[in-house]
């Protein structure tokens, strides 16, 4: 039986709805095993699993690493700055030598759009894109569904608008095309030199004032903005954008209903975001992190060839 | 016996189908090449050779053309030969025997070299090479700045002295408005084409494919048309000033084809060039990042190649010229951003351009002709590109209707880099012929 995400989980874009759904519902039984005192099950005990971090991570480094370690697998973490290129040894090399130790599965971040698809299709172990450079990024994707059908219980209809840097952002894609195969209404609100060009034939809403963002929308994703963006002359100043674009309680409080606020992180405080909103009533951002590992368990189960109607019995008496 | 007939080589075409665009003939008939020039077009020239033969004047070498196209030999006024420098991707050599294969009698190899082709003795040294070969004709194109900086014009004088029959700085393009148009006014003393690849560095960098919804899509950064068509403007305007030949290398958009429609109007000497690939495939060939689909300028869209292809129809743009850049099989073989541009050209173009353009019916076998043999040879002022008597025999015998599947691991190119490779393609060379000597013959 072929596995019902297929081999990889590459990107949102070629998914289709019910796949994206099953994820989000395999997610449920697994969000259980974090509250529990010992939270560890056997699902995917002698499962070796490869966490290759080309870029800088924190946060989806060690939420990876924990949904491995709660599902019993073996994991090992490769750590590695730069390119592939400055590094010395090519990716396809790095495939090679991963293929001859015969692991089961690779959790690959890398700077270069394209590089885990790249893998993906050099090695038979599954691979996981936790995030290719302004391609995408679909287990934050899925982990900002999640947040915001727990909240809203439907995606259906929802209006959520992606704020900031979308065209450096791994982020902002895998939000349009989960969001629009869920059947949400999305737009988009930035500086136009940060929106892609060809933004108009992706059937997104574009609102040029922030004001107008949050008049319509039911919950803002707010992107990080990249400080060097300001170097590269994308904008003019940190101090401006934060003027224009920044998304602060005044403005929130003048939206006619409670907007929800979502940010994938790390955070610019003052910025894109003022702390208030940031850690205000209508903020979701921690309970991001909190689904990031149910989503990441998920999809580790499902790829590993889990059942999905099999996933609550698979995590095991409480 | 005459005294020179025992020195003379005859070597006579029999049957062919003889396509000349600049005598306007189209017929079966016999050529017949004597001491490696045209020396006759007509019926019953094979006979003729026999019976003088028999009469003692030497015996000719007869190679039937029945159901084959005989051609003034295609001529590539744009490739990457790598030598000197990366002789380990290519080298004149394996070049020359690569443009043979492909039909190609005569190719231009851009001074991009390691040491740069910027003096005459690196120009000589590809005409030396070149002559050692002894396979396609291999002309030099001298860049425009020293070493390829953009600063300092070079020599073209001596170069031209040399064997440079153009200048360029392609692959990189001439930022400087006032370098180009010096280039321009100086290369009217030698009557040379200045080549110019049009990119504007600012608006491209660090672009990696047509910018577009793909690029969106992939999240690769793009090259909007916009960076091409400002410095093809730039150049005609400059050309408009200055007096000087203009020659656009590889135009990529639909936008770039109406400014030289534009130019062309207002009487600018302006002459551009486009690549089998841009006539053949979109962006959508970089699907999931396969760096064969990778080049600069960038595979566009459907409406761009839709716009070439009309260009290459009406003559708005005048030559088909193939970008042939080899590279080795692990340097396309990672990350798209990081995977160099560009792919091998000579041994497809024929068949692209004939699966593309002629069988679809676009163009004609004559205009196909024009395209890759006559027009080159205007363009830049070389000696072939016609079957008139008395010019320099340098010939193309192809079947136009041949299919075959491209497999790059028969290339003669050192360089496996195509996006072709699989694909059934429809015209290939049987036999090339530099001056009056047969070059490359078709394996049966």
């Amino acid at each position: 039986m072929t596995p019902p995400l297929g081999k990889d989980l590459l990107a949102l874009e070629p998914l289709s709805a019910d796949q994206i759904q099953l994820i989000l519902d395999t997610a449920e039984p697994f969000k259980e095993i974090s509250e529990r005192h010992i939270k560890k099950v056997p699902t995917l005990r002698g499962a070796t699993i490869v966490n290759l971090f080309f870029e800088a991570s924190t946060r989806t480094r060690i939420s990876f690493e924990f949904a491995e370690k709660r599902l019993s697998a073996d994991t090992v973490n490769v750590a590695s700055t730069g390119s592939s290129v400055s590094k010395g040894e090519t990716l396809v090399d790095t495939a090679r030598n991963l293929e001859a130790m015969r692991i089961d599965m690779v959790v690959i971040r890398h700077g270069a759009s394209g590089a885990p698809a790249f893998l993906a299709n050099r090695i038979e172990s599954n691979v996981i894109n936790a995030g290719d450079g302004t391609h995408e990024h679909p287990t934050q994707g899925l982990l900002d569904l999640l947040t915001l059908r727990d909240h809203y219980k439907k995606l259906k209809g929802l209006k959520v608008c992606i704020v900031g840097d979308v065209l450096h952002s791994r982020v902002a894609r895998s939000n349009i095309w989960g969001l629009q195969k869920m059947g949400a209404e999305v737009a988009v609100c930035g500086p136009r030199s940060l929106l892609p060009s060809a933004i108009d034939d992706f059937g997104v809403r574009v609102f040029n004032r922030i004001d107008e963002a949050i008049q319509w929308a039911d919950a803002l994703n707010v992107l990080r903005l990249q400080l060097e963006r300001m170097q590269l002359g994308y904008i003019p100043s940190l101090r401006e954008y934060n003027r224009v674009f920044g998304v602060s309680r005044e403005r929130l409080e003048r939206a006619k209903r409670e907007v929800l606020i979502l940010h994938p992180g790390p955070m610019n405080r003052g910025v894109e975001i003022d702390s208030d909103v940031a850690d205000g009533p209508f903020s979701v951002i921690l309970d991001q992190v909190t689904n990031g590992v149910a989503i990441r368990m998920a999809v580790l189960y499902l790829l590993s060839g889990g059942k999905p109607e099999l996933a609550e019995k698979a995590k095991g008496e409480a | 016996m005459h005294p020179e007939a025992a020195h003379s080589r005859t070597l006579i075409l029999r049957g062919g189908r003889v396509v000349d665009p600049t005598q306007n003939r189209d017929e079966v008939a016999d050529v017949a090449i004597v001491d490696g020039k045209i020396d006759a077009i007509g019926r019953g020239l094979a006979e003729n050779g026999k019976r003088a033969g028999a009469r003692g004047a030497g015996s000719p070498e007869v190679i039937d053309c029945s159901g084959l196209v005989v051609s003034p030999g295609f001529i590539d006024v744009h490739c990457h030969l790598r030598e000197p420098g990366r002789e380990e991707v290519e080298t004149i050599a394996t070049g020359a025997a690569a443009a043979a294969a492909g039909g190609f009698t005569a190719v231009c190899a851009m001074p991009n070299t390691d040491p740069v082709t910027d003096n005459q003795a690196a120009v000589g040294f590809v005409v030396r090479q070149s002559q050692r070969a002894g396979m396609a004709r291999v002309y030099p194109i001298g860049a425009i700045s020293l070493g390829q900086k953009g600063e300092v014009l070079a020599e073209f004088g001596e170069m031209v002295g040399a064997g440079a029959v153009a200048v360029s700085d392609d692959g990189k393009p001439v930022a400087s408005a006032h370098l180009m148009r010096t280039a321009l006014e100086y290369a009217r003393t030698f009557n040379i084409p200045v080549a110019d690849h049009c990119e504007e560095p600012t608006l491209a960098r660090g672009g990696v494919m047509n910018e577009g919804v793909m690029s969106m899509k992939l999240g690769l950064k793009g090259i909007p048309d916009e960076a091409e068509e400002v410095m093809a403007i730039r150049d005609m305007l400059l050309a408009r000033l200055t007096g000087g030949h203009i020659h656009l290398c590889h135009m990529s958009t639909k936008g770039s084809v109406e400014l030289i429609r534009w130019g062309k109007q207002q009487g600018i000497n302006v002459t551009a060039e486009v690549c089998p690939h841009h006539l053949s495939l979109t962006e959508d060939a970089v699907g999931n990042y396969d760096t064969h689909a990778k080049m600069n300028p960038p595979l566009r869209t459907a409406e761009d190649v839709e716009a070439l292809r009309a260009a290459v129809k009406d003559g708005t743009i005048d030559v088909i010229a193939t970008d042939h850049a080899p590279h080795h099989y692990d340097e396309k073989e990672r990350e798209f951003a990081d995977a160099p541009n560009g792919i091998v050209g000579l041994e497809t173009a024929l068949g692209v351009n004939i699966t593309w353009l002629v069988k679809p019916g676009i163009i004609d076998l004559r205009t196909l002709i024009e395209r890759m043999s006559c027009a080159p040879a205007r363009v830049f002022h070389l000696p072939a590109g016609s079957l008139a008597t008395g010019k320099p025999a340098d010939v193309t015998v192809f079947d136009p209707a041949a299919e075959w599947k491209v497999d790059a691991s028969k290339f003669r190119t050192k360089g496996r880099n195509t996006p072709y490779s699989g694909v059934t393609l429809m015209g290939r060379a049987h036999y090339t012929i530099v001056d009056g000597s047969v070059v490359y013959r078709k394996a049966h």
